[in-house]
């Protein structure tokens, strides 16, 4: 069969999918970046031609910049926290002891729980009046009166990344799991009799192998940290007084509760370029790190 | 091997019975909360265990009666499953012949490299021209709309997972049946889909997961019983007027059954599906 014919039905084989993407995905980028230069509405009036004053304005809120640092600092301290938990579990989990196929088996549980239900079942335990966390903290006597953990600009955020992080956590752990499996025997106990202590062969033995998959792991939960919408809206709202306020959330509220189409358009076009830039730049390590792991 | 001593191995399951409370702990006050009468939720101190078992919120949850609490409930988990169901089927059907293509013609691959890259975009990005579309056609607040939608997310994930199953299928082996007369609908029918199945299983399933978990799109572009999902339905009940929490919690248990029972089931090609990208970076 010739290659010419090969490749035409390829084609012909991705083309429903591709007809279903440009319809679902290509087009509605287009017209946001269309809709980002203009002042419509979401209902009613198309809106004029507005340059670029949505983007200026966007960009020169405080709003923006508030929401922006909010949102950095959720994805840089819960991935960070997921990645140091999930390697721990993993390593504790590659050890020999009774009871590591279930213990194994259970770390796919809080992954499997949908979102809504995790961030409900935190709200729940974090409540201010009946909530497990406030009795249990009383009850060991490390407080003294219940608090509202949500309730406070202080501890809101810090409660969304816990639970944030206990979903995604074992994530990490089985990733790195698989990786440690793969690392050879021989190459650990020939490290070992040439005297290298626990460090040094984490180091140097264990950790080449676990780079390249932790790499992706942290690219995935990074992008998916700073789209970060559903925990945070059934949790807290983005309140109290916006100190939980994330890109996503802000973008809702410009585009879907004030109505205004033209200015979320743009400033969801923000968010995805930072998101692409934040992608691109990870792409460019993990090829770097996979070069100099092998 | 190393030798480990006494004080090592207490360490080890120290360490592990306590990852075992840190994963166990939450979930298990999710079921206890269930199954508390709500006197025992508001006591303080804190009634950590019912004194009697109380399953009727799951009777309450799961009952038809009008404009119960119950009617809501059961009207979201239908809509959650047509929606993930129908979704889930168009994008395998889709996913088949795409993850086929791509695995046995090479250089088409940076076609679906594409589709692969538009998971970096944030849903808010295409959340408003989706929602006017929709409205244009008639389709917010539908179930055939949502998931429509929904293969935004699915498509490009199930297509991946069948692109790498197919690829561990030798191409000598279709080239045989080929080469005895078969053509190309006949081949898959009879050599490559039943070698595939284990994939496209694996495939549907991640879907429903993926499908079963959506919020977002759900919150947007459904308004009441026609069409709401069982995320937003739970959402709903969370930042709601409900004085029971136990109900709530209720919800949150039977909806987080069918993907955690998927879990437990397929956890061996969940886990190596999600590693295999890791893997092979």
């Amino acid at each position: 069969m010739s290659g010419t014919w090969m490749t035409l039905r390829a084609w012909l084989l991705m083309l429903p999918l591709l007809v279903i993407m440009v319809a679902v995905i290509g087009w509605p980028l287009v017209d946001t970046v269309r809709l980002s230069f203009t002042d419509a509405q979401l209902v009613g009036t198309a809106g004029n031609y507005v340059g670029f004053d949505n983007y200026t304005k966007m960009l020169t809120s405080s709003n923006f910049t508030r929401t922006l640092s909010t949102t950095t600092w959720f994805a840089v301290v819960s991935v960070a926290a997921e990645m140091v938990l999930g390697v721990l579990a993993a390593l504790l989990l590659n050890q020999e002891f009774r009871g590591r196929a279930v213990l194994r088996g259970l770390m796919i549980l809080p992954w499997a729980l949908p979102t809504v239900v995790n961030a409900t079942l935190w709200r729940l335990i974090y409540n201010p009046e009946y909530g497990a966390l406030n009795a249990a903290l009383t009850q060991l006597n490390i407080i003294g009166d219940y608090r509202s953990w949500l309730g406070e600009p202080g501890t809101a955020l810090a409660a969304l990344i816990v639970a944030d992080c206990w979903k995604n956590f074992p994530l990490v752990a089985l990733i790195a799991l698989a990786a440690l499996q793969a690392v050879p025997r021989d190459i650990t106990a020939a490290a070992l009799v040439d005297g290298a202590g626990p460090f040094n062969r984490f180091r140097f033995v264990i950790l080449p192998y676990l780079a390249g998959p932790l790499m992706v792991a942290l690219v995935l939960r990074t992008i998916e940290a700073f789209k970060v919408f559903d925990i945070i809206w059934v949790m807290t709202r983005g309140g109290p007084a916006n100190s939980t306020r994330s890109l996503s959330i802000l973008v809702y509220q410009e585009a879907f509760s004030f109505q205004r189409a033209g200015s979320g358009a743009s400033l969801a076009l923000i968010v995805t370029l930072l998101v692409t830039v934040l992608a691109v730049a990870y792409a460019t390590l993990v090829r770097k790190t996979a070069g100099s792991a092998t | 091997m190393e030798r480990k001593g006494p004080v090592f191995s207490a360490f080890i399951y120290v360490c592990a019975i306590l990852l075992a409370a840190v994963i166990l702990a939450p979930l298990a006050w999710l079921f206890v909360m269930s199954i508390s009468p709500a006197a025992d939720l508001a006591a303080k101190p804190l009634r950590w265990w019912p004194q009697v078992a109380d399953f009727s919120r799951y009777a309450q949850l799961l009952s038809t009666v009008e404009n119960s609490a119950g009617a809501a409930f059961t009207a979201s988990l239908r809509n959650s499953l047509e929606v993930a169901g129908m979704a889930t089927l168009a994008a395998v059907v889709l996913a088949v012949p795409a993850g086929w293509a791509v695995s046995r013609t090479p250089s088409i691959g940076w076609s679906l490299s594409m589709v692969i890259a538009t998971y970096m975009l944030p849903p808010v990005a295409l959340s408003v021209p989706l929602y006017m579309g929709l409205s244009y056609l008639g389709l917010l607040n539908n179930v055939f709309g949502l998931a429509l939608i929904y293969l935004t997310i699915l498509a490009p994930f199930t297509t991946w997972l069948m692109k790498s199953g197919f690829d561990s299928i030798p191409r000598e082996i279709e080239a045989a049946a080929m080469i005895d007369g078969a053509g190309l609908f006949q081949t898959w029918r009879i050599i490559t889909l039943p070698l595939a199945a284990p994939v496209v299983a694996t495939s549907a399933l991640f879907a429903v997961l993926l499908a079963w978990d959506e919020f977002f799109y759900a919150l947007l572009f459904t308004s009441d019983q026609r069409a709401k999902t069982l995320t937003v339905a739970i959402a709903d009940l969370a930042g709601g007027r409900v004085s029971d929490y136990g109900l709530i919690a209720t919800a949150g248990v039977l909806a987080a059954l069918p993907p955690v029972m998927i879990g437990l089931v397929m956890q061996r090609a969940l886990i190596s599906g999600l590693t295999s990208g890791g893997v092979k970076g």
